[in-house]
């Protein structure tokens, strides 16, 4: 029995580690989701992977009505990442439940579709008519986009109106509510506690950092909206640092992401606290990176000795 | 999408046409612009990289004789149809310079008429190409027995062709290009305004009719 470790789960694979974990009500497979606006609706890397093997998938970002979004260019490559001004070009609440949803309730994975609002009224609509929808698992509230220009970050940015937003759509459904914060704010901690305090299930962090990338030559913005989100292995060290403070901050389950690129990257944020992961930009690099990802997890549980996931979570070391 | 490098810098694949296929070789053709370029413009024989691909849609099949307008590398994205159809395409291939000036020996012996500008003259006739290439389609010739046309090229060529062709209801056809992320229509970054909207250049195109484009 040389090989047996710990919790009976052994190098020989006897037995499978449990990765499967609970997110605010959401039983997910594993711990590994997609990052809204990068898997664009599921439909996109169908042809990649099984997307029964995700934990949950999260869509693009809607709001009640379609979004144009900006005009290009809308993306830019930066020291190891990229910076964003997609401008939440969307189809719209409703052409996603009747266009994009039977594709999606083909798969025995969750769906969590993330939403916004210009404002709080918006919101509610938005969040009421995706409760009502069957096959919808789970809402994320995005409430820190960057891309918009004047007066857009304000959700995401100022408690009192973060408050207010979230508290609204906590009435409008039942479905489990993910907040997914923004960077952008001087104290995380503060804004996950309230967000949790608003009826928030869970929270997300990190959304993009607000950057820009000057052209010397044109001496202009390159990027059309002029600022963009940042994204990729760059915010990394930003994003595992904001996870822990603010696991640290609430007692409701929190989801990482921002730079997972591999394995030990998703590892970072799950012993920092994080239940759950998204993987982003990463998909763009390698439409492998979800599943590979999925498999990198477990063989470290079994070359840990770890038999439940739960114990990994939050396992951070003074 | 080609990969550019191993490791994070730079991170994105590069969208390049693919030039050339033949038993199971794919061959690009391309201009060093920047990082990514300059990597892959590194790498030697036995080197592994990832490519994801082939995406998006092509040029449609000509039924006949067809007439292409090129400019500078953009002849990476036509250059097929040349083997594919020999002795049936009518070249029209503009670049700054005589160094530019890539595969030409090649087009020369397969297409049916070739013409060459460059932008400062150092070979062929100086100046843009879309000069001839008007000269051409208002031509008497070109308007009793009208060919399709296949462009690539940078936006203020293809805008000029657009131009010259908006009162002629010709076949048209063009390949665009824009800073791309994922390649397969999930990022949103590549869009190019159409009629009906933002489209993805990586999914519903590269390749769009001309009169569906809206040029800003
Ligand atoms: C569908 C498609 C097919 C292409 N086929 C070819 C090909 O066969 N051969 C070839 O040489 N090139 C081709 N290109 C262009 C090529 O993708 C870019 O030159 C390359 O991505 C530049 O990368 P870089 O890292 O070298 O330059 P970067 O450092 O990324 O950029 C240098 C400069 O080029 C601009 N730029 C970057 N990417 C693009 C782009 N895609 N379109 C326009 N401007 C850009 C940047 O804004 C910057 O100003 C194609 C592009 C598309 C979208
Ligand atoms: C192209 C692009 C589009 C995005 N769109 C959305 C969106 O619609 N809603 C949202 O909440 N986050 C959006 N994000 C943010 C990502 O979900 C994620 O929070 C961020 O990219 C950090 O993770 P990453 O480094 O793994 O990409 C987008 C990111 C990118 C790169
Ligand atoms: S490059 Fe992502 S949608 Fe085209």
């Amino acid at each position: 029995m040389g090989l047996e470790k710990k919790n009976g789960v052994s190098k020989s694979g006897a037995g499978k580690p449990n990765l499967s974990v609970q997110i605010g009500g959401l039983k997910l497979k594993n711990p590994v989701m997609t990052a809204s606006g990068t898997f664009g609706y599921g439909e996109e890397y169908a042809e990649f992977i099984d997307l029964n093997r995700l934990g949950a998938i999260v869509v693009k970002g809607l709001s009640p009505l379609p979004r144009q979004g900006n005009p290009v260019p809308r993306i830019i490559e930066t020291p190891s990442g990229m910076l964003n001004a997609i401008g939440l070009q969307n189809i719209g609440v409703r052409a996603f439940i009747s266009e994009k949803m039977p594709f999606l309730r083909q798969f025995n994975t969750p769906v969590i579709v993330n939403f916004f609002g210009d404002n709080v009224c918006e919101f509610e609509q938005a969040a009421e008519e995706l409760s009502s929808t069957n096959g919808i698992h789970g809402l994320e509230m995005n409430i820190s986009c960057p891309n918009k220009q004047a007066g857009w970050s304000v959700f995401g940015t100022d408690p009192k109106i973060m408050n207010e937003v979230v508290t609204a759509v906590r009435k409008k459904t039942n479905l489990p509510l993910i907040v997914k914060l923004s960077p952008n704010v001087t104290s995380i901690a503060t804004m996950a506690k309230v967000a949790e305090d608003s009826g928030a299930d869970a929270i997300s962090l990190i959304n993009t950092l607000t950057g820009m990338v000057i052209d010397v030559r044109s001496r202009k913005p390159v990027l059309a909206n002029k600022i963009g989100g940042l994204s990729g292995p760059a915010v990394r060290p930003i994003a595992v640092r904001m996870v822990w403070e603010a696991c640290r901050a609430v007692k409701i389950p929190v989801i990482g992401l921002g730079g997972i690129m591999e394995t030990d990257d998703a590892l970072e944020f799950i012993i920092a606290g994080a239940s759950g992961i998204q993987i982003g930009t990463a998909n763009f690099i390698n439409p492998l990176a979800t599943i590979q990802i999925i498999e990198g997890i477990e063989n470290f549980m079994i070359d840990e000795g770890i038999g439940d996931i739960n114990e990994l979570i939050g396992s951070i070391r003074a | 999408m080609l990969e550019a490098a191993k490791g994070y810098d730079p991170l994105l694949k590069r969208p390049l046409s693919i030039f050339r296929y033949n038993d199971g070789i794919i061959q690009f053709l391309y201009r060093i612009r920047g990082k990514g370029t300059k990597c892959i413009s590194e790498l030697r024989k036995d080197d592994v990289v990832q490519l994801l691909g082939p995406l998006g849609n092509c040029y449609p099949q000509p039924s006949g004789d067809f007439i292409v307008l090129a400019g500078g590398i953009g002849i990476a994205s036509v250059f097929s149809l040349f083997e594919k159809y020999p002795g049936r395409a009518y070249v029209y291939c503009g670049s700054r310079n005589c160094e530019e000036l890539l595969m030409l020996e090649d087009i020369k012996r397969l297409a049916k008429e070739v013409c060459v500008t460059t932008d400062d003259g150092s070979v062929c006739r100086a100046g843009l190409i879309t000069e001839p290439f008007r000269e051409f389609i208002e031509s008497a010739a070109f308007s009793n027995n009208p060919l399709p046309i296949y462009a690539c090229g940078p936006n203020p060529m293809l805008q000029v062709l657009s131009t010259i062709i908006s009162d002629k209801k010709l076949e048209c056809h063009v390949s665009l290009e824009e800073v791309m992320a994922c390649g397969v229509g999930a990022c949103l970054g590549c869009v190019c305004k159409t009629k009906s909207g933002y489209s993805r250049i990586c999914k519903e195109g590269p390749v769009f009719k001309i009169e569906d484009i809206v040029w800003d």
